[in-house]
């Protein structure tokens, strides 16, 4: 259908596209604490790994029938965003941006520890849902764990934008989110909101973490995507939702591009560090992001 | 306050020694180390120099972070890039040390400017990003250059050689990196009440009204840059003679939370802070080495995952402190020696 140059140049598309959208959920769960707590949380990447262990534990060690799985990782995953806000996160509200920073980088290594303490070291498979028979598609290839993670991603974008259009607590959210003092004075319990942030962000996390370790392996190194993210969100703006998929997915591809082209020429490497130059050039160029709230405070 | 202690010059007000009883209380430490590592055993030592060796990072770091309040989340960056500098210097090309320590400062410090002219737009968050990405990237180049960095493999340094003496002891390597370290304390001490450290501290405190009075941002940011990573590639090129052997292992980003842990816990914003966080960072695993042998037998699964317990530690440390003692090791000393100055009254 295309010439051989092109089919390569889509083919490199789709693929990092579908990576794309792993690192855009993990964004997503990301810019959701961000925006409503203000916390720039450096443990995501740690949530999500945590997240996708814990799945692993229920399906494979304790052998709970594949809902069930799901469902009772959902719970405890949350439980543990809202508990970690509430111990370590809420007694830093009003601290400075360093002090809060920091906790998260503490609760990053910490997290690594417990997982590494948990699981160990071993590369392990998640168990596959699916078939693994690539589909064909106008000369292109693309297997259907992809394709289920561009799909999920696509529910999870619906889901949340009906929930923060038209859902009480997704309203309460983004009422937090604009204005903590407005929102108080309107009768918003900011604590349960924070709370709730962190659950609703440790699931999307552990989505992530399940689609990511479905497609690559489950391996405590995992969470390595989570600084991946970094790029992301700071190429989606911190504080948008759209800004923190789109950002994923872009830098998804633009990465698998690199990797593609770049890699052969100067024998490899590229592809991992192509996300911090984007990044940095995004930090010189424009700091807010593509939909980010533009902050000008000129010194 | 203490009794017949009236300062009546500025001068006076300023001096770092205030008393002689502190004179002779520092006098007594050094002349007590140089005896103990004059007998002591070579592992003593040898945590004695790491020590040292990290006092002398955590300076540069708590000079950027705790005084400047520039968020540096990629210091092993630039003890990478002063380790490799001073490495490559020396095994390829046939440098002595005493001009490779040098060029290693010298490139740290024009990684330290590259890094700091983002610091100019940037602020807190951002800059803790960028500075994360910094890090990150020279490990990846110091993984992926094989041809000048040997990759993954490391490469071996040769020892400190000055004027054909060769120190690659432990307790040689003592008395070269004891008076280093000594004039980094004092030099660092020295800057913070000069212009340039107050400045400084004005920016961390507020930098729009910092630049109101006159301070040039842009001079003092980028100079505190030079020195926190003049700082640490002295630490780094130190490091690589002292173990004659590194990695891109020795520089993830483990080793800046490392960094960071040290300052958090010293106290950021304190000369002392740095030396008593990096001195607690280094011995801490250390101690909790012996755990392991108590246990050997009856748990060997804290042996074998020792390295998790480690990073567990790390980060309980690092959150505790910030939640429970903010202002540090250094805090908790003042604490102390205020209770004893007033005892038997609280105040």
């Amino acid at each position: 259908m295309f010439s051989e140059g092109l089919t390569d140049f889509f083919q490199l598309c789709l693929s990092g596209f579908a990576v794309g959208c792993v690192y855009a959920i993990v964004a997503l769960g990301f810019v959701i604490i961000y925006k409503a707590t203000d916390v720039f949380n450096f443990a995501q990447g740690e949530l999500m790994t945590l997240g996708a262990f814990i799945c692993y534990l229920f399906i494979v060690q304790l052998h709970v029938p594949i809902i069930w799985a799901f469902l009772l990782t959902f719970i405890v995953t949350a439980l543990i965003g809202m508990i970690t806000e509430e111990i370590f996160l809420r007694p830093m509200v009003g601290e400075p941006i360093f002090s809060v920073i920091m906790i998260t980088v503490g609760l990053s290594v910490l997290l690594k520890g417990i997982i590494g303490l948990s699981w160990g070291y071993m590369i392990k498979k998640f168990p596959s849902f699916i078939s693994e028979d690539p589909l064909s598609v106008a000369g292109m290839v693309i297997s259907p764990l992809h394709l289920t993670t561009i799909i999920v991603t696509a529910i999870l974008i619906v889901v949340f934008t009906i929930f923060f259009k038209f859902s009480k607590m997704g309203i309460a959210m983004r009422a937090v989110a604009s204005d903590q003092d407005a929102s108080l004075l309107m009768g918003i319990s900011v604590r349960k909101i924070f709370g709730l942030s962190w659950s609703i962000s440790a699931i999307v996390a552990c989505i992530g973490g399940i689609l990511l370790s479905s497609i690559t392996i489950l391996h405590p190194s995992s969470s390595f995507v989570g600084i991946k993210v970094f790029p992301a969100v700071v190429l989606g703006g911190m504080d948008s939702i759209v800004g923190a998929i789109v950002g994923g997915i872009i830098i998804g591809i633009v990465e698998n591009i690199a990797g593609g082209y770049i890699d052969p020429i100067v024998g490899g490497g590229v592809k991992e560090i192509t996300a911090f130059v984007v990044l940095l050039a995004i930090l010189m160029i424009r700091p807010y992001g593509l939909f980010g709230k533009e902050e000008i405070e000129r010194v | 306050m203490r009794s017949g202690d009236f300062k009546v010059s500025y001068a006076e007000d300023i001096r770092i020694l205030q008393t002689t009883f502190i004179k002779i209380c520092i006098g007594i430490f050094i002349v007590a180390l140089i005896a103990y590592v004059s007998i002591a055993d070579r592992y003593f030592i040898y945590l004695i120099n790491l020590a040292a060796i990290a006092t002398i990072g955590s300076l540069g770091l708590n000079l950027l972070t705790g005084f400047t309040g520039q968020i540096s989340i990629g210091h092993a960056g630039f003890l990478a890039i002063g380790a490799y500098c001073s490495a490559i210097l020396t095994s390829k090309c046939s440098f002595p040390f005493l001009l490779a320590l040098p060029a290693a400062g010298a490139a740290t410090i024009a990684a330290g400017l590259l890094v700091g002219i983002p610091s100019l737009r940037l602020k807190g968050l951002y800059l803790a990003i960028t500075t994360f990405a910094f890090g990150f990237i020279v490990e990846h180049v110091a993984n992926t250059w094989d041809s000048l960095t040997n990759g993954s493999q490391g490469m071996t340094v040769p020892p400190v050689e000055i004027f054909g003496a060769s120190f690659d002891t432990d307790r040689s390597f003592f008395f070269i990196i004891f008076p280093l370290t000594a004039f980094a304390i004092i030099f660092a001490r020295n800057v913070i009440r000069s212009k340039a450290g107050r400045a400084w501290i004005a920016i961390r405190d507020q930098d729009i009204a910092a630049q109101t009075i006159g301070i040039n941002l842009l001079w003092y940011k980028l100079s505190s840059f030079a020195v926190s990573s003049l700082y640490a590639g002295i630490a780094g090129a130190l490091f690589a003679h002292y173990l004659m052997y590194i990695s891109p292992g020795h520089f993830e980003l483990l080793v800046s939370v490392q960094y960071l842990a040290m300052i958090i816990v010293g106290g950021l914003g304190s000369i002392l802070g740095s030396v008593f966080g990096a001195v607690f960072m280094i011995l801490l695993p250390e101690m909790l080495k012996f755990l392991p042998d108590l246990l050997r037998d009856s748990h060997p699964v804290i042996v074998e995952r020792f390295a998790d317990i480690n990073l567990i530690l790390y980060g309980l440390i690092i959150i505790l402190f910030l939640l429970k003692e903010p202002k540090g090791l250094y805090g908790i000393w003042t604490d102390i020696k205020v209770y004893w100055r007033n005892w038997p009254y609280t105040y």
